[in-house]
């Protein structure tokens, strides 16, 4: 029998450690890691409170972040509780075996805590390592503060674990601002907490012996586009059981999440929409806008897989122009964000001026200023009835000022 | 808000101090953020850690600030390092260092239109005396106390053996003893 961990009501917690107490208070079973800065504190700390007793569960530390994703794998088949978190390099490195998660449907939940991809080697924060696992089949949450980073991990637990989704879900957190900023954090009970994920009811879990099942078959032309087809149709579908979950979330703490998240919409002539803590900088900096007389709102994606297509469209139709920020190098095209932004507004009937800008890679700081900067550019655009800018453009770059693609006109 | 920024070397605890301030102010009702500058820093290198205090959630997550306070718990980053950078004119500095506080100011140029602004006191001393090993985080902690007024001391001294709970005894006596000397010695 586990020991109790004490908790406040009141903590002052950084993201890493507020991961941690989600996958303590969650009865997480198995945690296989390779641990990697900056997410190693959320893996280092679970290791912590089974070797203190606090936790019954077991910690495999394995060579690489292969292995681990290998190992949470064969843990989720057998039936139980999993999780890890990794950043970066790691992540790049257990990407062949997100695929495989994702295929074989397995609920496992992984705590990424956002880092740049090398090289030039980096350790803070970008999107580089979220993005990558973009395509993958996993469902994806983006936390922007501590408290944020605890309890979607929580309702994580419960979104993959359902009967009706059945797919691994990543929660993201921004590396160092994010994993290393203590702030106050409230939690629940630990009571509270167990009784709202609840135990987990595994689907063909391999440990039933009376009832033989295999993972990880092999498909050729014959059924291996109807099993993809399939996985993204879950994917797709899992919208009604997030919504759920956070509603539930709610109910018990008055914390409200919802797959897009908006503020000051509800006049907006130009918006940021964004990922991560940027989000919170972007509602500061709106704010100081709408002193200084321009209609400024911020628009955030919560859930980034399942992509919020109509919830954007709808929160962004009575905006003129919109900066859609990218945390990660586009590698020769616009950001992928935006790709998916301009992809939602293309199909509304406002068609809004949308643009795209590259910031904060490798930790580099997004301030106040920079982003009242691309509220006033977006606000010369709404004036002007086109894109006055560079459609991409990279923000708070040194030395001469960076864009690409212009708006097409007579 | 309130915005601080301490200039301290990898080893020295400004994380450590920084969160425990964070862990306090927290006590008192407020939001807080504690975070630094740091990653692969080795021991001895320079770094700052910053905190941020509100009656409101704090959604500026920027490392950009114009501190109201700077803490400098190193004597020779006060003389090397930029602890003048985005200042305000009410920004109050507190300086770890044997010196006094006229030859301080003296040997720091860019201090001397603040000199009602700055304050010194010897945390690495204190916290050999006490600690009986350089640790300046904790004595800061106390001189912060007394300059800002943000406390008193023994509502900060309950708070602080509770942050440091998982200690032995005799090491928060010295940290309870390091705090109060410092608050007394800052001038």
């Amino acid at each position: 029998m586990a020991v109790e961990f004490e908790v406040n009501e009141r903590e002052v917690w950084d993201g890493n450690y507020a991961a941690s107490q989600a996958l303590r208070q969650a009865d997480v079973d198995v945690v296989v890691a390779y641990p990697i800065t900056p997410s190693t504190p959320i893996v280092e700390n679970y290791g912590s409170y089974v070797g203190n007793g606090y936790i019954d569960g077991e910690f495999i530390m394995v060579e690489s972040e292969h292995a681990a994703m290998s190992g949470c794998i064969g843990a989720s088949a057998a039936g139980g509780r999993v999780s890890t978190a990794t950043s970066s390099q790691g992540f790049a490195l257990m990407v062949e075996v997100l695929y495989q998660a994702s295929g074989m449907r397995l609920p496992i939940v992984l705590n990424v805590v956002n880092r740049a991809l090398a090289a030039p080697l980096n350790v803070r924060g970008d999107h580089a390592d979220m993005y990558l696992g973009r395509d993958s089949g996993w469902l994806q949450a983006s936390a922007f503060n501590a408290q944020e980073a605890y309890d979607l991990a929580l309702c994580a637990f419960r979104i993959a674990e359902n009967h009706s989704v059945r797919l691994p879900m990543m929660v993201h957190q921004d590396g160092f601002i994010t994993s290393h900023t203590a702030q106050n954090v409230y939690p629940l009970s630990n009571e509270a907490a167990k009784k709202f994920v609840g135990v987990i009811d595994p689907v063909d879990d391999m440990l039933d012996f009376s009832r033989p099942v295999t993972y990880g078959a092999q498909t050729e032309e014959d059924w291996h586009f109807e099993h993809k087809a399939k996985q993204h149709k879950a994917i797709m579908d899992s919208v009604g059981v997030i919504e759920d979950v956070f509603a539930e979330f709610k109910e018990l703490t008055g914390r409200e999440y919802k797959r897009i998240e908006t503020y000051d919409m509800e006049d907006a002539d130009v918006c940021v929409i964004g990922l991560g803590s940027t989000v919170e900088s972007a509602r500061v900096a709106a704010k100081e806008m709408r002193k200084e007389g321009v209609k400024a709102g911020v628009v955030a994606i919560r859930v980034f897989r399942p992509f919020p297509y109509e919830e954007v469209r709808e929160a962004l139709k009575g905006c003129k122009s919109i900066a859609v920020t990218d945390r990660s190098s586009p590698g020769g095209a616009m950001g992928a964000f935006y790709n998916e932004v301009a992809a939602a507004m293309m199909t509304s009937k406002s068609r809004p001026l949308v643009t795209n800008y590259i910031y904060g890679l490798g930790g580099r700081d997004l301030s106040i200023e920079n982003i009242k900067t691309i509220f006033k550019e977006q606000q010369a655009n709404a004036d002007a009835g086109y894109i006055t800018t560079d459609i991409q453009q990279f923000t708070n770059l040194r030395g001469p000022k960076l864009g690409f693609f212009k708006t097409e006109r007579n | 808000m309130t915005e601080i920024r301490w200039h301290s070397r990898a080893g020295q605890g400004a994380v450590s101090g920084a969160k425990g301030l964070g862990d306090v102010v927290a006590t008192t009702g407020k939001e807080v953020q504690a975070f630094a500058l740091y990653g692969s820093a080795k021991r001895g290198a320079a770094l700052r850690a910053y905190n941020r205090i509100d009656d409101e959630q704090i959604f500026d997550h920027a490392k950009f600030m114009n501190p109201d306070y700077v803490l400098v718990i190193d004597p020779a980053l006060a003389m090397t390092d930029d602890i003048t950078m985005n200042d305000k004119e009410t920004t109050k500095y507190i300086i770890t260092t044997h010196l006094s506080k006229e030859e301080l100011i003296e040997a720091i140029p860019a201090l001397h239109d603040k000199k009602d602004r700055v304050y010194v006191v010897d945390c690495v001393q204190i916290s050999l005396d006490t600690i009986k090993r350089s640790m300046p985080n904790s004595p800061m902690l106390g001189a912060f106390c007394k300059v800002s007024d943000m406390f008193e001391l023994d509502y900060f001294l309950e708070n602080m053996k509770r942050v440091l709970a998982k200690f032995p005894q005799k090491i928060i006596d010295a940290n309870m003893e390091a705090i109060s000397r410092a608050y007394n010695e800052v001038n």
